[in-house]
C-alpha cells in the first residue's frame, strides 16, 4: 500500500494512499473515477466521474449515438475513436459493433435503415429509376417509401460503423451522418474526444497521485512571476 | 463571416438569424471549458476548495486565451 506525502508550505503534509496504482490506473479507465474510489478518494471520484462521463454521453447525444465508432476501413480511419476509447467501457460497445459488421452481419441495437448503394439507376431513361437513385443512402420513411421496398437496406447501429462502400466522390452513408446532423456530428466527435482524453489524466492521477507543487517548486514559481 | 454571394436568395433579415445561429454555437465551449478547468485543477490538489479556486483560475485563463485568439482570427478576417 504506497503512500505518498507532499509537503506543503504551510500547514500539514498531504498524504495520498494509492493502494495498488495498477490496479486503481485499470479501474480508472474501466470507468472514470472508480480508480478513486477503490482508492477510497471519494470527493474527487466523484467529481471525476460526472466530469467526463457527462461530457462523453452529451457528446453522444449531440452525434444521436453515431459519432463513438470504431473504423479503420480505407477512406474511413477513425483516428478520433483511440482518443475516445480513452473513456473505458462506455466506448466498448464500438468494437462489439465494429466486429459484427466487419462480418457482414447487421449491427445491434438498430436506429434506422436507408436505401443501399444500388437502388436504382441514375443514368437511366426511367425517370422512377432515376428517382429512386436519388434515394441512394437516405432514410427509408414511410414518405419516401412509395414503392413499399422491402429489398436489402443498410443499417445505422448505435455506436456501429457507417454500413455500406466508402466513397470518395459521392455521398455515402457518412456523408448523410454529417448532412443529417450537421455540426452537432464535429461538436459530438469533439466532446467525446475529449472526455476520453481527459480520462487519461484521471487514470494518471490515481495511479501517481496529484501533481502537488513542492514547496520549493512553489518558491521558484513565485520567484519568476516576480520577474 | 461569410458572403451574402455564397447564398443566393437570403436577404439581409434571414442573414442576420443565419449568422446568429453560427454564433449561438460557441456556447458549446462553454462546457468544455468547465470540464476541462474542473478535472485539471483536480489533478493539481487533493481537496475539494483547493480544487476550485485552481479550477477557476484556469477557466478565466482558458477564457482570456480563446477570446485572444478570437480576436486575432476576427482582425485578421479585415485583410481576407
Amino acid at each position: 500500500m504506497p503512500e505518498v506525502t507532499f509537503p506543503q508550505s504551510e500547514g500539514e503534509p498531504v498524504v495520498v494512499d494509492l493502494h495498488d496504482p495498477y490496479w486503481a490506473a485499470f479501474l480508472g479507465w474501466l470507468w472514470p473515477g472508480a480508480g478513486h474510489f477503490y482508492q477510497r478518494r471519494f470527493v474527487k471520484g466523484f467529481l471525476f466521474m460526472i466530469c467526463v462521463l457527462s461530457t462523453y454521453f452529451f457528446g453522444l447525444g449531440l452525434g444521436h449515438g453515431r459519432v463513438v465508432y470504431a473504423s479503420l476501413k480505407s477512406g474511413d480511419i477513425r483516428w478520433q475513436y483511440f482518443c475516445q476509447l480513452g473513456v473505458g467501457a462506455p466506448a466498448l460497445p464500438a468494437l462489439v459493433q465494429s466486429f459484427k459488421t466487419s462480418q457482414g452481419r447487421d449491427p445491434f441495437f438498430v436506429l434506422c435503415e436507408r436505401y443501399p448503394a444500388n437502388y436504382g439507376n441514375a443514368g437511366s431513361g426511367n425517370s422512377i429509376e432515376r428517382q429512386r437513385a436519388q434515394l441512394r443512402f437516405e432514410r427509408v420513411t414511410a414518405e419516401n417509401n412509395f414503392e413499399a421496398y422491402q429489398g436489402p437496406t443498410l443499417k445505422d447501429g448505435f455506436m456501429a460503423p457507417p454500413a455500406g462502400p466508402v466513397l470518395q466522390n459521392s455521398s455515402d452513408v457518412l456523408g448523410k451522418w454529417h448532412f443529417d446532423y450537421k455540426h452537432n456530428f464535429e461538436m459530438g466527435t469533439l466532446y467525446t474526444v475529449i472526455a476520453g482524453l481527459l480520462n487519461l489524466l484521471v487514470i494518471y492521477d490515481a495511479f501517481v497521485g496529484p501533481a502537488i507543487l513542492t514547496p520549493r517548486q512553489n518558491q521558484e514559481l513565485n520567484k519568476k512571476k516576480r520577474k | 463571416m461569410f458572403d451574402l454571394i455564397d447564398f443566393p436568395g437570403l436577404n439581409v433579415v434571414d442573414a442576420t438569424i443565419l449568422a446568429t445561429a453560427t454564433a449561438a454555437r460557441i456556447w458549446y465551449a462553454i462546457p468544455l471549458v468547465l470540464v476541462v478547468s474542473l478535472v485539471y485543477g483536480a489533478t493539481r490538489h487533493e481537496y475539494l476548495l483547493e480544487i476550485l479556486v485552481h479550477s477557476f483560475r484556469s477557466a478565466i485563463w482558458l477564457l482570456t486565451f480563446m477570446t485572444a485568439i478570437f480576436v486575432v482570427i476576427w482582425v485578421a478576417g479585415y485583410w481576407n
